[in-house]
């Protein structure tokens, strides 16, 4: 393509990408405005008071850069208590689904068979599934094993969350057989051409399932609305939508330090995104 | 000798089962068995002491027009995530094949949407779409007056505009993984018989696209059906018609524990997803087989 064609292209990429970013962009600037300077600009919109007629106006920039808001959010005991809480859903739920989905990968890749597809096809349809289909049995389950209204209601049906399996299946499909074989010619019992074998080539996948688990318990919505009753419980998702209405001052720079934990993991991972979902 | 070599083989098929137990257990027992109980609700009349009820739950859900409304709005949303995500990403991922300056960066900004909490898009999302929001000062200024997005046909453009933001730059991603992977040789010689950028794209690229294509829609059915989380928080339980989904219907029911109506609803649900998937995988078969015969 001719230099001439290239530079247009480059440039509505460019603005293109902008507009991707615009929303973080603005999140930021918005943390590091005072109350006032929220109230001036995005006053009409988060307070929501009745007859404003006055339209936001978006910054991209404070006026007065100020980290008032941050100060303000280290003050609020609620919203560490729920970050906690987010901590507590999400990180547990991520590795340990992520090492059983990993194992029960290798369960159906290792030895493909009849049996093994169908039941790969059941997996792949339940992760398909909204969480609205589930949503029943999920309330029902977690009644009978007492679970109800405890931090374990919203872990363990994460943690068997079939969208991880079916992922990593058909990443370690592509695991040479031979390999494997040889391996178990030299004497290693499964365990080891699981753990040394298929893991070491199956990392970006494993970084992918991760990543798309971490990023989605995140933002967790229904699960803790059907399955828990005390606030106490919530994670900050659901949480920080009320606070959004209330205290419109806090609320970018609550956003940024809930965005950071993503944002470090997806500057760790990026790379494996592409190659581990191929 | 032969007998010890099959006993074996057994052995070892057992052993690797043994990895799928830890996921087989907790599926089983947090989905599987608990869909029994879904059936069962959806052939009684009550939650409690409920008589055998037929189909009736059933057919009742289809003269429910709250159901119907969800129903049709889910469909649309779907739709339009595939109809508009699936060309938008492929296309940009064709464009950032070329050789362009600064190309991971570009990539990474399109990427970045997928890790901004579903709270924090939100929040940007009322600031934009409100009444008062930013689009429509800027429509003002235009000249062509505001839009009502939140109680109008308008809604799903905003909605599926937040779908599009959300998850083109992963898909694009995936699809640039796709067009990587096409065989040099294959290009070159399509290239030496003359063929030109569309042609090379139709008969090279895109059979090996497919799977990958197949894919994108699978991802692309989840992350539709997950756009509830969004518009619950920008529009609540009971929204607009345009923005009643499905999802809001059954939360909805759960909460008046309606349970044989719900579960009727999450039955058709379940049946009509796997239609379409198995529509997808029967298309990948044939998909496949053309690649082979080619």
């Amino acid at each position: 393509m001719g230099e001439k064609k290239r530079l247009p292209l480059l440039a509505a990429l460019i603005l293109l990408a902008l507009l991707f970013l615009a929303p973080m962009a603005l999140t930021i600037a918005g943390s590091l405005m005072s109350s006032d300077e929220i109230a001036a600009h995005y006053g009409p919109v988060l307070a929501d008071d009745g007859y404003m007629t006055e339209p936001v106006e978006l910054r991209f920039l404070p006026d007065r850069p100020t980290a008032e808001q941050y100060e303000n959010l280290v003050r609020e005991p609620a919203y560490w208590q729920k970050y906690t809480n987010s901590v507590l859903y999400t990180v547990p739920t991520t590795l340990l689904q992520t090492a059983v989905a990993a194992l029960a990968a290798y369960g159906f890749a290792s030895r493909p068979g009849r049996g093994r597809r169908l039941l790969l096809l059941g997996y792949a349809l339940l992760a398909l599934m909204p969480y609205q289909v589930t949503l029943v049995p999920n309330y029902f389950v977690s009644k009978w094993l007492g679970l109800y209204d405890t931090r374990w209601a919203i872990l363990l049906p994460g943690v068997f969350s079939t969208f991880g399996v079916f992922l990593l299946t058909k990443y370690m499909a592509r695991v040479p057989k031979e390999t494997m074989e040889a391996a178990r010619l030299d004497g290693a019992g499964e365990w080891r051409v699981f753990l040394h074998i298929c893991l070491p080539q199956c990392k970006s996948a494993l970084w992918a399932a991760a990543m798309l688990t971490f990023f989605d318990n995140w933002s967790m919505m229904e699960q803790p609305l059907i399955l828990l009753r005390g606030e106490e419980l919530y994670p900050l998702s659901v949480w920080l939508s009320r606070l959004n209405g209330e205290q419109p001052g806090l609320a970018f720079a609550a956003a940024v330090v809930y965005l950071l934990p993503c944002l470090l993991i997806f500057a760790l991972g990026q790379r494996n995104l592409g190659e581990g979902l191929k | 000798m032969r007998r010890t070599g099959s006993t074996l083989v057994r052995r070892a098929r057992w052993r690797s089962l043994l990895f799928l137990f830890p996921s087989l257990l907790g599926t089983l027992v947090f989905f599987a068995l608990p869909c029994g109980v879904v059936a069962y609700y959806a052939l009684v009349s009550r939650p409690v002491d409920g008589a055998f009820a037929g189909l009736s739950n059933f057919a009742a859900l289809l003269r429910n027009r709250a159901f119907l409304v969800g129903l049709k709005n889910t469909a649309i949303l779907c739709g339009g995530a595939v109809g508009l995500g699936l060309p938008l990403s492929l296309g940009l991922a064709l464009l950032l094949e070329r050789n362009l300056p600064g190309k991971s960066l570009l990539r990474t900004a399109f990427l970045s949407p997928m890790l901004v909490p579903t709270v924090s898009v939100v929040l940007v999302w009322e600031v934009l779409f409100h009444q008062n929001g930013a689009v429509n000062a800027a429509l003002e200024t235009l000249g062509t007056g505001g839009i009502d997005w939140f109680h109008t046909g308008w809604g799903r453009w905003m909605v599926l505009l937040l779908y599009l933001w959300k998850n083109i730059g992963f898909h694009t991603l995936l699809f640039a993984a796709a067009l990587a992977a096409v065989p040099r040789e294959l290009l070159d010689m399509a290239a030496l018989d003359g063929a030109g950028r569309v042609r090379r794209f139709c008969t090279v690229k895109l059979p090996f696209l497919a799977p990958t294509a197949l894919f994108v829609v699978m991802l692309t059915l989840v992350s539709a059906m997950k756009l509830f989380r969004e518009v619950w928080l920008l529009t609540g339980s009971y929204p607009y018609d345009y923005l009643y989904l499905l999802q809001h219907f059954m939360n909805n029911t759960f909460l008046s524990m309606d349970y044989p109506k719900l579960s009727a609803a999450a039955l058709t649900l379940a049946g009509l997803m796997c239609a379409v998937v198995g529509l997808l995988f029967w298309l990948e078969d044939r998909a496949g087989r053309d690649l082979e015969h080619g």
